[in-house]
């Protein structure tokens, strides 16, 4: 089949980008999006042209890394579907796909469509664990979890972190991602002990990376391709709101965001 | 030079425990003045770095990817051995450790694998109490599943995503180290080489994937858990970021590598489509506790699978393996399944697939429970195939899946280099010649949480360590070295791309050095192999510059380096004149097809020392001795 690729190139974040047009001709339809794109970067770099950047690793829909907007919507039209196994025999033959990075504040473009999502790492650094170290672990079967509970975690756990409810959230809001970790702890026996710290920590990280707020507009579970539930976003706004009475904490300390990856961790 | 496995002596049992003891210890309060580095933030080494940050060691740890959390141990999907007898089904230390010894066929090291037994059923507590979400019974319990090349149910699972939640807890640990100060994350940072200095591993040279800056970073210890080497095969299920290229450069510093030839081929992968390809997609191997393999009992024949009646169809494994069926080991699964797609029996356009059918399962359980157990690899069968795998069978075809070989280290983790350390797939140590499923986690986890915080200890406490920076020859040398192989990549500006050499490389490897080898055809990919090299060095493309993201000067650096260790693996290959696991030469095989091993000649590791561009690497011998598992001819029958 024919598509025509027009795809968003822009050198480094310094420098204006703009779309670029690819006609492909030969286009298998059992191929992936990303292997449409390997395809086109083959024979930019068999041009001496530099290939399209973008973002990729597992190819299995689990790692996460991959995710670019395709005609307006992140990962594509599939539902519950990353790029890397949306198949091309979801469009059509002449189609025209327009495809840009995930845009939001929070995550800056590093190149064409590879941007920066450490605000991630953040949040989860900030209280998205239980606080067990190594050693200190009961006996597995000591505390019983029941089937629906573990279910109900393993539903929130899914996740990928890969961005997208972020890039199709109108907000770029961060509320999908911070409570499917939420959800996934908080309703764990494991994870109840420290569930009012964890919220109010993960948040204050959200907010202070800039994500914006949720309004329950719902794109973010829409595009989600692990189908994460709106509900664990109600359940960290429960958890959250909780915590607040509950404090009897000193405020918690955020980590102030680093965009620039010049600048040493040490 | 000497190899000393160190294996403890003494009663198999008590080994570990003695072990500990013996080994020395850092104070607490000087430990944080120790760095320590951890390449790769899989499950061995985000659980290393997370551990060793706990314990108050000053702990850098890098990765490649953007983030700690995308490292492929996250697409492990079926679940993690432990002998905790959940099942009561007659399950103990022992008996894991047995099927492990037996399932690699007799090529690991015996104490090695006892204490990874050992070790399992704490790993299952620590990730429960992290808040992994295993699959429960309706009383709370934790549930258990059946592999291949066990007769009990130890595999704990978390639907089909173990590896991905596993992953995700011992990211958090290290998150929440990062977090404590304990541990510095170097995200999108590359391991270019080693630092060796007066015989010590002493740092690493670094490429910044973003600002294309070489960096030198210190420490008193390195340790390397960089995973395998599967992509020497181009098409894989590994990630398409996954390299060798750390191992192999800490190889061309000195540490020994062992068993190369030794590559897991996993029987249940999608079967190739096109020469688009970029990689291939595993279907768990859990999917053969209730699915059906078959072929048609007749050659060619081209009807739909349900279609073709039952009297015609042959359910190969079951008949051939009564006692194991459908869960033989996975390196018995792939050969069955190329031995009736050699015969032409295979089935898909290609003719290089077998079907893996559910239709029994689901009408005995019901379409529920089959949904509930694997409807995620279901979906994803179906996103890609196109086919609904609850109406037709699947299609399954063996691919490389994991490689058993690795850096050679002694029992306590360490390389022949004293401070480097090894863990996880990057190392040979456990799994002989052929690994059984759902051991791959617990040996990262293993490692990680529970070995290397006490080897590197004592390490650390036996050894001193006087203060090195960036001005020192060796790592002037390094950073040189490093500096011209990437100068000389984006030189050459020749006519093909580095995909188009990794493809013609993996089909080498793959046609020659695959499922199953001989001398001749061995022979002739190292000739091929050689030649191949030459023309990359020549003619290879690599667009764009050395000062920000560059992903094909990325690969580029890799596959010069698959080269190399293709050639050893096909070396390694060509002097073990036996079959075993894995490794099967078809000059050495029993009357009906079974891998003849040659425990007189063959019972060692191959450590291969590296001696310089065109020379031939140097041998070591590590024998290996049995005293509780004896070697027999492994049946399944």
């Amino acid at each position: 089949m024919k598509l025509t690729l027009k795809v968003w190139r822009q050198k480094s974040p310094g420098e204006k980008g703009a779309f670029v047009t690819y006609p492909m001709d030969n286009v298998n339809p059992d191929m992936s999006m990303l292997e449409c794109l390997d395809v086109l970067n083959e024979s930019l770099s068999a041009r001496g042209e530099e290939p399209v950047a973008f973002e990729h690793d597992c190819r299995e829909g689990i790692c996460g890394s991959c995710g670019f907007m395709i005609n307006g919507v992140a990962h594509g039209p599939e539902r519950a579907t990353t790029v890397c196994q949306l198949t091309m025999r979801h469009f059509k033959d002449g189609e025209e796909l327009l495809i840009e990075p995930w845009r939001a504040y929070s995550f800056p473009l590093i190149k064409d469509l590879v941007v920066d999502r450490r605000a991630f790492d953040r949040i989860i650094a900030a209280g998205g664990y239980v606080s067990v170290s190594t050693g200190n672990a009961p006996e597995a079967n000591g505390i019983p979890v029941g089937k629906e509970v573990a279910d109900r975690a393993m539903d929130a756990a899914a996740c990928i972190g890969c961005g997208a409810c972020v890039a199709a959230c109108p907000n770029a809001a961060a509320a999908l991602f911070t409570g499917a970790k939420v959800a996934h702890l908080s309703v764990l026996p494991q994870g109840k002990v420290e569930a009012n710290r964890r919220a109010l920590a993960m948040v204050a990280q959200m907010n202070e990376e800039g994500f914006g707020n949720c309004t329950n507009i719902g794109e973010c579970t829409g595009v989600c391709p692990k189908s994460i539930p709106l509900e664990v976003i109600a359940r960290m706004n429960r958890d959250f709101l909780r915590a607040s009475f509950k404090r009897r904490e000193e405020p918690l300390a955020t980590i102030t965001p680093v965009y620039d990856w010049k600048e040493k961790t040490e | 030079m000497t190899i000393d496995s160190k294996i403890p002596s003494g009663p198999i049992e008590k080994a570990w425990e003695k072990t500990r003891f013996d080994l020395k210890l850092v104070n607490p309060a000087n430990k944080r003045k120790h760095t320590l580095i951890v390449v790769g933030s899989g499950l061995a080494g985000a659980s290393a770095a997370a551990t060793l940050g706990e314990l108050g060691y000053n702990v850098k740890c890098f990765c490649f990817q953007d983030s700690p959390r995308r490292a492929h141990s996250i697409a492990a999907q079926g679940g993690i051995n432990a002998a905790k007898n959940y099942q009561n089904d007659g399950d103990s230390v022992y008996r894991l450790f047995y099927d492990t010894v037996k399932g690699g066929d007799f090529r690991a090291r015996e104490a090695n694998v006892y204490r990874l037994a050992e070790i399992s059923v704490h790993i299952i507590d620590q990730c429960v109490a992290q808040g992994v979400p295993f699959a429960r019974e309706y009383g709370g319990a934790l549930t258990n599943r059946s592999f291949g090349g066990a007769q009990v149910s130890r595999t704990f699972y978390a639907r089909g995503q173990t590896g991905q939640q596993l992953l995700l807890g011992a990211y958090q640990a290290l998150e929440r180290q990062v977090r404590a100060g304990t541990v510095a994350m170097y995200p999108r940072t590359e391991m270019l080489d080693l630092i060796v200095i007066d015989g010590k591993a002493r740092g690493i040279i670094t490429r910044h994937l973003v600002t294309g800056e070489i960096e030198t970073h210190f420490a008193d210890a390195v340790i390397l858990g960089t995973g395998g080497y599967g992509n020497v095969y181009y098409l894989s299920t590994n990630a398409k970021g996954s390299n060798a290229t750390a191992i192999w450069r800490a190889h061309k510093r000195g540490a020994l590598f062992a068993n190369p030839c030794f590559t897991q081929i996993h029987p249940t992968c999608i079967p190739v489509s096109g020469d688009y390809q970029s990689k291939l997609t595993l279907m768990s191997e859990s999917l053969r506790n209730d699915g059906r393999i078959w072929v048609p009992l007749k050659k060619g024949d081209k009807r739909p699978p349900n279609e073709i009646p039952e009297a015609e169809r042959d359910y190969y494994l079951e008949r051939r393996y009564p006692s194991f069926g459908n869960l033989v080991p996975r390196d018995v699964a792939s050969r069955n399944a190329k031995a009736v797609c050699d015969e032409g029996r295979g089935v898909g356009e290609t003719g290089l697939g077998v079907y893996l059918d559910f239709s029994d399962a689901i009408a005995r359980l019901g379409r529920h429970v089959i949904e509930e157990r694997y409807g995620n690899l279901f979906d994803m069968y179906q996103r890609i195939t196109d086919e609904d795998p609850y109406k037709v069978p699947m299609r399954i075809y063996p691919a490389i899946h994991y490689t058993m070989g690795g850096l050679w280290v002694d029992y306590l983790l360490q390389s022949t280099i004293p401070g480097l350390f090894v863990i996880g797939e990057a190392n040979f140590s456990d799994h002989g010649a052929n690994r059984l499923g759902a051991s791959a986690l617990m040996q990262g986890l293993s490692d990680g949480y529970f070995v290397i915080p006490y080897t590197v200890g004592n390490y650390i406490a036996s050894n001193k360590f006087p203060k090195v920076d960036a001005s020192h020859p060796e790592a002037q040398a390094a950073i040189s070295c490093v500096q011209q192989i990437t100068d000389k990549l984006l030189s050459i500006k020749g006519k093909r791309t580095v995909d188009s050499f990794h493809r013609e490389l993996g089909k080498i490897m793959w046609d020659y050095c695959g499922m199953s080898r001989n001398a001749e055809s061995l022979k002739t990919a190292i000739g091929q192999i050689r030649a191949l090299r030459e023309e990359y060095w020549q003619n290879v493309n690599v667009p764009g510059s050395d000062n920000d993201i560059n992903q094909s000067l990325e690969k580029a650096g890799r596959v010069a380096d698959f080269f190399e260790l293709g050639e050893l693996m096909c070396i390694d290959a060509l002097q073990r004149n036996e079959s075993c696991g894995g490794h099967f030469r078809e000059e050495y095989q029993t009357p009906d097809g079974e891998a003849q091993r040659d425990d007189e000649h063959y019972s060692y590791v191959a450590a291969w020392g590296w001696r310089g561009q065109g020379n031939s690497p140097e041998l070591f011998k590590e024998p290996l001795e049995f005293h509780y598992v004896h070697p027999s001819q492994r049946s399944y029958k």
